[in-house]
């Protein structure tokens, strides 16, 4: 039957397509993260300042840092907690220590809580731009240059940045993500 | 296409007539036997689950045993009994209903059949490899299912390809039938409605087995071959696993629903003795359901963190999807409203799916509310919820269908006591078992868990001896068809007095080759 076999095809057409559209959703889903500053992921690039600042209001930030399972290495924020002015530039330190005896190789990932604030986070330098590589017991302090948007939503009172190092060593060289 | 040459031999006989079976009346049987089969064996997980929860305290099984049941449970039940069965149907039935003489593509039909046993056979195996079964839920969440899954992970990931295919091979011939095979007098709006639903849900399943099949393939790379599409620390994300599932996994619970409105839709007219009401209202309402079905699946991840204007859609986009089903349910007790009705087995069974999937319709819509889904998620009240969906509906549908049925399948009538018997011990167990868990979930007992507080005790014993009644009276079901088949008063052609399409055209039993040629239709 030739009607029939026109309709298979079509069927297994739509099959692989949508096999495909399974992986395409996987790019299409951090394009729309993206666009819209959902998931609290950051930019990772860096921005210039405007060089307004706006005493009127005064933004707690806090600084969270975390190892991913199993990660010996110690990671903490020696600023926990600061008070910032939007459109003010401000320096976060931490401390960060391979507790192995090999080379490692670390990326600190950052998510930011409420996730509406990614958008308004800018960053003009930052230790999670980059891989660090580590020889064995080998500590150093890393920090990230900030400053908050003056355009931030006044009923974000609050931003908290959690970083978690991951242990890269085995990857291949990833795209900051 | 023997039977198009003409050819009127009876069915082979011995183990090659299943073996080789091109015809969809044994291939239909086929899938119904192995359903059956995958609801004991999910059935009897479910009762070990039970069994630890009589009472607090960890007394029957091991909490690392216990996560393999509840995994095994759900996996089997859905993809083992619940899909198939609905497929048997589909085999037995939709060319019976449409006046077709088999399925369009009958080797396509027997190779999806007989890809299941394997399926199943590789997912059950793993209970016995080091290391354990799935432990993961039957969500299979990443990271649970990619970095700390057992080692049996992989033979998952290819037990559901295989299911897959299977599906999407049976859906692609039920398409293909139905568009192609019908009588030449039956046009889409004189289908019978069980033909429409199956119609719908095979396109639904063509649109998401694939994204299931994908996202088990990026697990599978991501444990083997070093991607990171699911974890953070090669730039992927979690939270994405829970897209992909659940873009699959909202119009899988339609999947297995649909073709139950479509049985209701059946049977209600048939025993009050009147003409459906609203055929074309249920078929676009059918439709919409199905389309809408794909801008929901966030509701299942109203807690992973997605932004407001999330929470607002997929709130909205959920309580809009009930409107259809609210039709639905309307024109059932519509068609029941006035008519000469009785109560044979069937009829009990969907008057018992129309109340208590309405139960469960409500219940979906309280999880719906998003703001109040912060309290109830990952609670009993959850798991409350897709049981009166699934029990209730899609298996009473399916209960229902096999009693309507059966006559026709057997030529034999079937113990109506038993019957009785049956639908009542399960409806009382059921409600039982399924009933206090709303009430041990809005008080805040987590779903998955083998032990639990004190202050659950007197509801989990409740739900655990319904469901030892539920379960136990499973097998009355068994007595039934295994009396039927073997013999029983005589059936005539229009078994029912109500029952009107060409299915009840051709005897009881229904001869090995029906609709040669095709017949009238009115
Ligand atoms: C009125 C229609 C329905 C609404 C509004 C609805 C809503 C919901 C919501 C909001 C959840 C997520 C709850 C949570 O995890 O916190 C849910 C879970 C679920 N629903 Fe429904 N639902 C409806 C009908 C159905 C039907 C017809 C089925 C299947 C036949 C179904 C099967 C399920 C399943 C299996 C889950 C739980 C999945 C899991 O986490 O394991 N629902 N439902
Ligand atoms: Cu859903």
């Amino acid at each position: 039957m030739k009607s029939n076999r026109k309709l298979i095809l079509q069927l297994c057409g739509a099959t692989v397509g949508m096999f495909l559209f399974g992986f395409a959703l996987v790019p299409l889903y951090d394009v729309f993260c993206d666009i819209t500053g959902l998931n609290g992921k950051l930019e990772l690039v860096a921005k210039k300042n405007t060089g307004v600042i706006d005493t009127s209001r005064a933004i707690k930030v806090q600084f969270i840092a975390n190892t991913n399972e199993n990660m010996p290495w110690d990671f903490v924020a020696k600023d926990v907690e600061m008070t910032v002015h939007p459109g003010e530039n401000a320096r976060a330190d931490f401390f960060v220590q391979n507790l192995t005896n090999e080379q490692m190789v670390g990326q600190a990932i950052v998510s930011v809580s409420p996730s509406i604030g990614a958008k308004y986070f800018h960053k003009t330098q930052c230790f999670c731009f980059d891989r660090q590589v580590l020889n064995g017991k080998q500590a150093q302090e890393v920090s990230v240059l900030f400053s908050l948007d003056t355009d931030l939503p006044d009923r974000v009172k609050k931003i908290t940045l959690s970083y978690t190092f991951f242990d890269i060593t085995d990857l291949q060289p990833v795209a900051a993500n | 296409m023997t039977s198009a040459v003409g050819h009127h031999h009876g069915p082979a006989t011995g183990i090659t007539r299943w073996l080789f079976t091109t015809n969809h009346k044994d291939i239909g049987s086929m899938y119904l036997i192995f359903s059956l089969l995958m609801f004991f064996i999910g059935g009897s997980m479910a009762l070990v689950i039970r069994m630890e929860l009589v009472e607090p305290g960890l007394q029957v099984v091991q909490p690392e045993f216990f996560n393999q049941m509840t995994t095994m449970h759900g996996l089997i039940m859905v993809f083992g009994a619940v899909m198939p069965a609905f497929v048997g149907l589909a085999n037995w039935m939709v060319p019976l209903m449409i006046g077709a003489p088999d399925m369009a593509l009958p080797r396509l039909n027997n190779f999806s059949f007989w890809l299941l046993p394997f399926a199943f056979f590789m997912l059950l195996s793993t209970l016995v490899m080091d290391g354990g079964a799935p432990d993961f839920g039957w969500t299979f969440y990443a990271p649970l299912s990619t970095t700390y899954a057992p080692p049996s992970v992989t033979f998952f990931i290819f037990a559901i390809h295989l299911a897959g295919v299977s599906s999407i091979l049976g859906a692609i011939n039920v398409i293909v039938t139905i568009m192609n095979m019908r009588a030449p007098t039956m046009s889409y709006m004189k289908m019978p409605l069980f033909v429409w639903t199956w119609l719908i849900t095979a396109f639904l399943l063509v649109a998401v087995m694939p994204v299931l099949a994908g996202t088990v393939t990026m697990m599978l790379t991501d444990i083997h071959f070093g991607t990171s599409f699911f974890d953070a620390g090669g730039g992927g994300d979690p939270v994405l696993f829970q897209h992909l599932f659940w873009f699959f996994g909202h119009p899988e619970v339609y999947i297995m629903i649909l073709p139950a409105f479509g049985i209701i839709s059946q049977i209600v007219p048939t025993f009050s003795r009147k003409p459906l009401f609203g055929y074309a209202s249920m078929v676009y309402a059918t439709s919409s359901i199905a389309l809408l079905s794909f801008t929901v699946w966030a509701h299942h991840m109203f807690t992973v963190g997605i932004p407001l204007v999330g929470e607002l859609f997929f709130m909205y986009a959920t309580m809009l999807i009930s409107v259809p089903t609210g039709v639905k349910v309307f024109n059932w007790v519509a068609t029941m409203f006035r008519g000469s009705m009785t109560f044979e087995t069937p009829m009990l069974f969907a008057i018992a799916f129309i109340v208590l999937f309405t139960i469960g319709g409500f219940s979906g819509l309280m999880l719906a509310i998003s703001p109040a889904d912060f309290q109830y998620h990952d609670t009993y009240f959850v798991v409350a919820h897709f049981h009166y969906v699934l029990v209730p509906g899609a298996v009473f549908s399916i209960m229902a269908a096999a009693y309507y049925w059966m006559p026709k399948w057997t030529g034999n009538m079937y113990d109506e006591y038993l019957g009785k018997c049956h639908f009542w011990c399960s409806f009382v167990g059921l409600n039982l078992t399924f009933f206090p868990m709303h009430f041990v979930g809005l008080a805040g007992m987590p779903r998955r868990i083998p032990d639990y507080s004190i202050q659950f005790a007197d509801f989990n014993l409740v739900s655990s001896l319904g469901g030892f009644l539920f379960g136990f009276s499973q097998l009355i079901f068994v007595l039934v068809v295994v009396k039927c088949v073997k013999g029983g008063k005589k059936a005539e052609a229009v078994v029912w007095e109500g029952a009107e399409g060409l299915e009840w055209q051709v005897p009881s039993p229904a001869p090995y080759h029906t609709f040669e040629t095709p017949p009238e239709v009115k």
